[in-house]
């Protein structure tokens, strides 16, 4: 996946030291001494260590950890606003850690837009001038930057608030202002620091939505902090697990969930819906199907035998035709039609989902008992879900 | 009984006077003689302008800006105190006291806000900075009148040159106050999109710190007032004439008429720049909607305050 696409953000080892003996103190770290005994020795703090990843172009990066995990600092040496201690990071190629200010604040204005917790709304300036503040650093006239700041608005669906000051809007309102200043820029990097953890549960839902929405048609490059595994799993392509300045563990929401790689992301993933992260995709066995053509009550009996399943689909060339039942073919058989065909015990209408459907919403589908057919676009039968799968998959216990 | 003075004693008055008068006072006079110059020319200015205008016309314009900064009822104060001032017969002393005032604050916020500034970016500047400004603000005021005497003669210029040390550290120390407590996060954003240092300080740290540096300025502005009587000692005219001319031959009238006046000039003075420092939005209704409102007899659209 991630070779075809474009590499935009590329961080190369980066480590990041507080104190007054930064150097002194990443020694004793490549020594092998873990982050409490440097404390102890030299006083210094290790923010971040050995943190290395590459974001493709249009990807959501998430990046989970709680508070003192060093996530922040992290997201601040993207785009220089901590200057890491050591280590390359890469934007577009340039190294933002090692470059003059000038370049470093090339890169803010033109590819790096960042939104943050509380919001960091300028209070003495209207919604359209703080949506339009990275253009005016920018040198854009007042014509087009109030354009472009309208625009910017009419995404997060606000325009009509464009003369307002911020402190006469609510927090979701607010945080959705902190979004539009970062899409008016019309930089591909956007760098969201826990932008959803100083709202309600219900509005952090419906921005988190809202993002996803907006994502789809503007395919930024976007690294989203968060505390909440929940909130990492809903948007990111690829997550990363920080725990004491490095990342535990860096993968897709399903793998986390599945394969947890030590006992803190497992205590991690214990309590999450699982029925949201996982797909019709992650619990489809391979399609095994009959061919109305040539298959005959007793071929596909013969065949659910040998494969040991209650039912099974019926194409026609790319086509499913429908699902028949063992239970069905079997009773039409005993009823002594001998040259029973298919097409008699075949129940047409069956259900049938895509390989990215989430699990919950499988529910009620698993209900029919009969296999709930996984296609593609063109309605191609990829694979099958047995009803009984689906709450397996849920009830998967932790790795222990 | 023995004392360190047995064993050394320090002679550090002939020093300061060796210092004073024989190397600061015959090689920089001049130096210190053209420090005067931007001085002396914004304060006849001043004065001569303060002076000219009619007792009448001052005081309506002073009412307005006291009407539109602060409110009706500071406006309505404004006229009564100033119509007190002319009827006791100090008009012209109150105005030349007004320019030496308003000068010396003038020059307190062209010095002492780019300081502040500085001094908000670097925290090695703000420890250098930091004695300098307890030293002008504990030292009694009469201990610098003498050198500035040597130095600057006597006059209302050397009596406007001692009010700047006095009253320049609180614009300096609120400025910088204002401009590091602008929230980080807000720093960050500005950072974030790439402002210059200038850029940040211009749109955002500025107008964040303003209602902080606002109330450096009253305070300056307060103890400009305190020196006025002090800087009589040297020969500043207006006011603080009038009150130490009462003190010197027990004329306790004068002296009270004299004291009366700077009261209220402080008080008129201190309410309006109180009010600078409030935040603007709620008073953004233009002159015309204030108007509108007057005339259409009611007070029917004001602002909502936040």
């Amino acid at each position: 996946m991630q070779d075809r696409k474009t590499i935009k953000v590329a961080a190369k080892s980066i480590f990041k030291v507080f104190g007054d003996t930064p150097d002194a103190a990443l020694r004793l770290l490549r020594d092998g001494q873990t982050k409490e005994e440097i404390f102890e020795t030299t006083g210094n703090t290790i923010g971040v260590q050995d943190a290395s990843f590459d974001v493709g172009e249009g990807q959501i990066f998430v990046v989970m950890g709680l508070s003192g995990s060093g996530k922040s600092t992290l997201v601040r040496m993207i785009n220089g606003l901590i200057a890491p201690t050591s280590g390359q990071m890469l934007i577009d190629g340039t190294d933002v850690a090692n470059c003059s200010d000038k370049v470093l604040r090339d890169v803010r204005r033109s590819k790096i837009a960042m939104v943050f917790q509380h919001f960091a709304l300028f209070p003495h300036m209207t919604v359209a001038d703080n949506v339009a503040y990275g253009l005016k650093i920018k040198g854009l006239g007042a014509a087009e930057r109030r354009k472009k700041a309208e625009e910017a608005l009419g995404q997060v669906s606000l325009a009509a608030y464009a003369d307002s000051y911020p402190d006469e809007l609510s927090g979701g309102m607010q945080q959705r202002v902190g979004l539009a200043r970062g899409l008016a820029s019309d930089a591909e990097i956007l760098l969201m620091d826990e932008p959803f953890s100083a709202l309600d549960p219900l509005i952090r839902r419906d921005m988190q939505e809202e993002l996803l929405e907006l994502q789809r048609s503007l395919k930024k490059t976007i690294i989203f902090i968060t505390h909440d595994l929940n909130e990492a799993l809903i948007l990111g392509d690829r997550i990363a697990i920080m725990k004491d300045g490095r990342f535990v563990q860096v993968g897709t929401a399903e793998e986390i969930v599945d394969q947890p790689a030590d006992d803190y992301v497992a205590a991690f993933t214990a309590d999450i819906d699982r029925s949201r992260v996982f797909t019709a995709g992650s619990v489809a066995v391979p399609a095994e199907a009959l061919d109305i053509r040539t298959d005959t009550a007793e071929t596909a009996i013969a065949r659910m035998e040998a494969l040991g399943r209650d039912a099974l689909h019926v194409t026609e060339g790319d086509a499913i035709l429908g699902v028949v039942a063992y239970r069905d073919l079997s009773a039409s058989l005993r009823e002594g039609a001998d040259d029973a065909v298919l097409k008699d015990s075949m129940v047409t209408d069956f259900p049938k989902v895509g390989r990215t459907t989430q699990l919950f919403e499988l529910y009620a589908l698993a209900e029919s008992g009969l296999p709930i057919a996984v296609t593609d676009r063109k309605g191609k039968l990829m694979g099958v879900v047995a009803p009984q799968d689906v709450f397996a998959k849920l009830a998967t216990p932790v790795a222990a | 009984m023995f004392s360190p003075s047995d064993i050394l004693t320090i002679p550090l008055a002939d020093w300061v006077n060796t210092l004073v008068r024989d190397w600061l006072v015959p090689n920089f006079r001049p130096f210190f003689r053209s420090l005067q110059w931007p001085i002396t020319q914004v304060l006849n200015a001043l004065d001569g302008f303060l002076n000219a205008v009619p007792m009448l016309l001052f005081t309506a314009v002073l009412a307005f800006v006291a009407w539109r900064t602060a409110g009706r009822g500071v406006a309505i104060f404004t006229v009564i105190a100033l119509a007190f001032i002319d009827m006791i017969g100090l008009w012209p002393e109150t105005m030349t006291t007004l320019s030496m005032v308003v000068t010396a604050v003038l020059f307190c916020t062209v010095i002492g806000v780019p300081i502040g500034i500085l001094a908000a970016g670097s925290d090695r500047f703000q420890a250098v900075l930091r004695p300098v400004l307890d030293i002008m603000q504990t030292i009694p005021s009469f201990v610098y009148l003498v050198p500035i005497v040597m130095l600057f003669g006597v006059g209302m210029v050397p009596g406007i040159i001692a009010t700047i040390i006095f009253a320049l550290p609180p614009i300096v120390r609120l400025t910088n106050l204002g401009i590091r407590n602008v929230r980080e996060d807000l720093v960050e954003a500005a950072q974030s999109f790439g402002s210059t240092r200038w850029q940040m300080l211009r749109d955002v740290q500025f107008p964040l710190a303003l209602r902080t540096i606002m109330a450096g300025l009253n305070q300056t502005l307060m103890l400009a007032l305190s020196m006025v009587v002090i800087t009589a000692l040297i020969g500043a005219g207006g006011l603080g004439l009038t009150v130490f001319t009462g003190l010197g031959r027990l004329d306790v009238g004068g002296a009270t008429a004299g004291g009366i006046g700077i009261v209220l000039l402080a008080i008129i003075l201190d309410r309006i720049t109180q009010s600078l420092g409030e935040p603007q939005r709620m008073k953004k209704t233009s002159l015309r909607a204030t108007f509108a409102n007057l005339f259409s007899g009611g007070r029917a659209t004001r602002p909502t305050e936040a």
